[in-house]
């Protein structure tokens, strides 16, 4: 067991375990101000930020201490060092190197978007200093009209740590920006013609510590002190990145990503994170509805929670053979485990299936090469999977525990083609239609349909009763994604009008008394299905717990 | 928190003399006191006939101020609608139609009814384009009357201006840092004031104007 010290404090490091100096500061609990360096990125110690002392101690216990400070990020932590980070020489350089990168940034905090969550804010908070010595007049570069769909470049505010143009290199492979000039005059920029529109491309405004780079989606849209954070799980792929849902009074302005080896990574896709804009849809459904021949009405729930219990009762009590319930990949599994419950406990012959599962085009994987190939398996930093949807596994797990054979949506509309299903309970929570008409046609031919979802589709047209339920950002669950991986989303805004979180409504329906509480169903379905045994504490730690008991 | 008997401390009345248990003295000494009143000029003012005399630094109904081309000044920094206590300011950025310009309140109502004046905004405000001014006296049909838009608060500016009612905490137009072009101090030129940019183009006057804040302005 090796031993630095850091300020007095002294961190052990593992054996094998490559630290730089900014790493191990944090472990002792000291920040360490950086731009450049990025934990998924290269090194390449440019901004200067993060000057620190370092020095040994002698055999004779004397401390031996380097003339000169050297950046932490490209240091290695090495056993015996003893780092100073916030010494007079580490301060007075921090100082001088954020003086001296404000020199040309502009003084227009209350117009940046970044304002609030900005590194320079925060550093020359806590290690620069309160004014500017600088009389001169600042170099002004005009901001870059176009370099990208979704993001939005403001030359002037770049402090030139080449975060982003790392990124499109290493990450993404797609290598769009590149910084062109040189010395003060040097600015990120586009090779002409070739805008950064790869499907990475947001996270360089999240990696950005400065507000150059802004998310054209989210710009002027809220200052981000109003925003609340909240963790949750990104639902358009089964690689499940770990996100924080940013809102603000009941609208989700923006998805970011949270940092997880166990998921992603560090990152998320394009199509993840401007693909929130469903929760906000104007054409939501808002209330349940009964149809009676042709018209449909809007009814409360006390009206009809009490009436379809009844109807599908009685539908099930007749011929429970040809009941169906079709559960989403896009239920959380305390929702399939509380439906399925409920379908079973009104007769144990009732048929269960798995919802359609979208499945796009193939496994895109980053960083591309040259030619914009994937990279070999091994080489894989980034995957965006094809199939478009954030619990097939969980769903499907709770499936194969009540019925040995998983039923797809197939297996459905062949049953109703040969009219063996009188009664039908889809549900939705797709952002995208789902159902196409040709299978609407189909599922026409059922007597009875309960349409369970949140946009109107081809299904909510055929439905007897719709009832308006909640999107991933409107309720508290457990996601499983492709690996296995269990991860928690919570609640962060409420859902519109009358519509209600899907557990909530499964409860009504099976009679329950209360509102539903994540970790308590989490416990009864760790109790019943061994598929979740793991998740018999009820609580899941943030970053996700394997459910096949690998640690990674 | 119960006050302990040991931090009680008793206290015995001063005791009388004969002079002033006799009380004539003190009534006298009363009656004069209404009689000097009665002689002395009347402080009263005739409300709503007279015009009360407002100190100058009085905060009342907000206004949006103009910067040298009529436009609203607001960089839509929301920095006073953090800084309300109260939270009657909304505000929707957007992207300024104009090329010195980033960020422009694509709308910006302040609910006065909600307001309570304590000029926390104009003090947050980065480049003082909202201020309090010395109307008091705004009244309304409807609550929805009294949420003042973007025009009817510009309109509030031009009608003090043209009045010469300008706030006294105003830096009389010159404009913070944020819309400031990027020239070094040493070359601004003298700041103009706003009572000065009488010839302002009027704007597009709209129903808010309808609401009167006051015959007199």
């Amino acid at each position: 067991m090796a031993v630095i010290t850091i300020n007095d404090k002294d961190v052990e490091l593992a054996d094998n375990e490559r630290l730089n100096l900014i790493q191990a500061a944090q472990r002792a609990g000291y920040e360490v101000p950086h731009y450049c360096w990025h934990p998924a990125l290269t090194v390449v110690a440019s901004c200067r930020m993060c000057l620190v002392e370092v020095g040994e101690k002698k055999p004779d216990g004397t401390l031996a201490m380097q003339p000169r400070v050297v950046p932490a990020c490209q240091t290695p932590a090495r056993p015996g060092m003893v780092v100073r980070t916030n010494s007079e020489k580490a301060k007075a350089a921090q100082a001088a190197t954020l003086e001296y990168l404000l020199l040309n940034h502009p003084l227009d905090c209350p117009v940046c978007d970044q304002a609030g969550e900005c590194y320079l804010q925060d550093y020359s908070y806590k290690f620069g200093r309160g004014y500017s010595r600088f009389k001169e007049d600042k170099i002004i570069r005009p901001d870059k009209d176009y370099i990208g769909d979704n993001i939005a470049l403001f030359t002037d505010r770049c402090v030139m740590c080449s975060r982003c143009v790392r990124f499109t290199r290493e990450i993404s492979g797609t290598a769009e920006l590149q910084i062109i000039h040189r010395g003060a005059h040097a600015e990120i920029d586009i090779f002409p013609g070739q805008p950064c529109n790869n499907k990475l491309a947001g996270n360089v405004v999240d990696l950005c510590p400065v507000g150059a780079l802004c998310s054209k989606d989210f710009l002027y849209k809220q200052r981000v002190w109003f925003l609340k954070n909240t963790p949750s799980v990104c639902p358009r792929c089964s690689t499940g990145c770990s996100i924080v849902v940013d809102h603000h009074k009941d609208i989700v302005y923006r998805l970011r990503p949270r940092a997880n080896p166990q998921a992603q990574g560090w990152f998320m896709c394009d199509d993840g994170r401007f693909g929130y804009k469903y929760i906000n849809a104007a054409d939501r459904l808002i209330s349940p509805m009964v149809r009676h021949d042709k018209h449909t009405f809007h009814v409360g729930w006390e009206e009809v929670l009490p009436t379809l219990r009844r109807q599908v009762r009685q539908v099930v009590g007749e011929a429970p053979q040809s009941a169906w319930l079709v559960l989403s990949p896009w239920l959380t599994c305390e929702e399939a485990f509380l439906a399925v419950r409920w379908f079973r406990s009104l007769s144990p012959q009732t048929r269960l299936a798995l919802g359609p599962v979208p499945v796009i085009g193939e496994d895109d994987r980053y960083p591309k090469d040259v030619h914009g190939n994937p990279p070999p398996p091994e080489k894989t930093r980034f995957t965006i999977r094809a199939e478009k949807c954030p619990n097939r596994l969980g769903v499907e797990a709770i499936l194969r525990h009540f019925e040995s054979q998983v039923q797809t949506f197939d297996a459905v509309l062949a049953a109703a083609n040969k009219g063996q299903i009188q009664a039908l309970y889809l549900t939705g929570g797709y952002p995208e239609p789902w159902l196409s008409d040709e299978q609407a046609k189909v599922l026409e031919q059922v007597g009875f349909v309960v349409v369970q979802d949140i946009l109107p589709s081809a299904a909510t047209t055929l439905a007897k009763y719709v009832l308006p339920g909640a999107t991933f950002a409107e309720k508290d669950g457990t996601f499983v994604n492709h690996a296995g991986l269990a991860q928690a989303i919570h609640r962060a805004v409420v859902p519109p009008g009358e519509a209600r979180n899907d557990a909530r409504i499964f409860m009504e329906l099976a009679e329950r008394r209360g509102l539903p509480h994540a970790p308590t169903l989490r416990r009864e379905l760790a109790a019943e299905v061994p598929f979740f045994a793991l998740l018999k504490e009820g609580q899941i730690d943030p970053l996700g717990v394997f459910l096949n008991g690998k640690q990674n | 928190m119960p006050v302990k008997p040991e931090e009680v401390r008793w206290v015995e009345p001063p005791r009388m003399g004969l002079w002033e248990r006799l009380y004539v003295p003190a009534v006298l000494q009363g009656l004069g006191t209404t009689l000097s009143h009665m002689v002395r000029p009347a402080v009263t003012q005739q409300f709503p006939e007279e015009e009360p005399k407002l100190p100058p630094h009085y905060r009342g109904v907000h206004r949006l101020n103009r910067d040298e081309q009529g436009r609203v000044k607001c960089v839509a920094c929301y920095l006073c609608a953090t800084a309300c206590p109260a939270h009657c300011i909304d505000i929707v950025a957007a992207p300024s139609p104009w090329p010195d310009r980033e960020k422009y309140p694509e709308t910006f109502v302040i609910d006065e009814l909600r307001c309570i004046y304590c000029g926390m905004c104009e003090e947050a405000c980065p480049v003082d384009a909202i201020e309090l001014t010395t109307l008091y006296d705004l009244t309304g049909l409807t609550r929805r009357e009294m949420l003042f838009d973007k025009e009817k608060l510009l309109s509030v500016y031009d009608q003090t201006v043209a009045a010469g009612t300008d706030p006294p905490r105003t830096r009389r137009g010159r404009l913070g840092p944020a819309s400031e072009p990027l020239v070094p101090i040493n070359q601004l030129g003298p700041s103009s004031g706003v009572g000065a940019n009488a010839a302002h183009p009027s704007d597009n006057r709209t129903d808010s104007e309808r609401t009167t804040l006051s015959p007199r302005l």
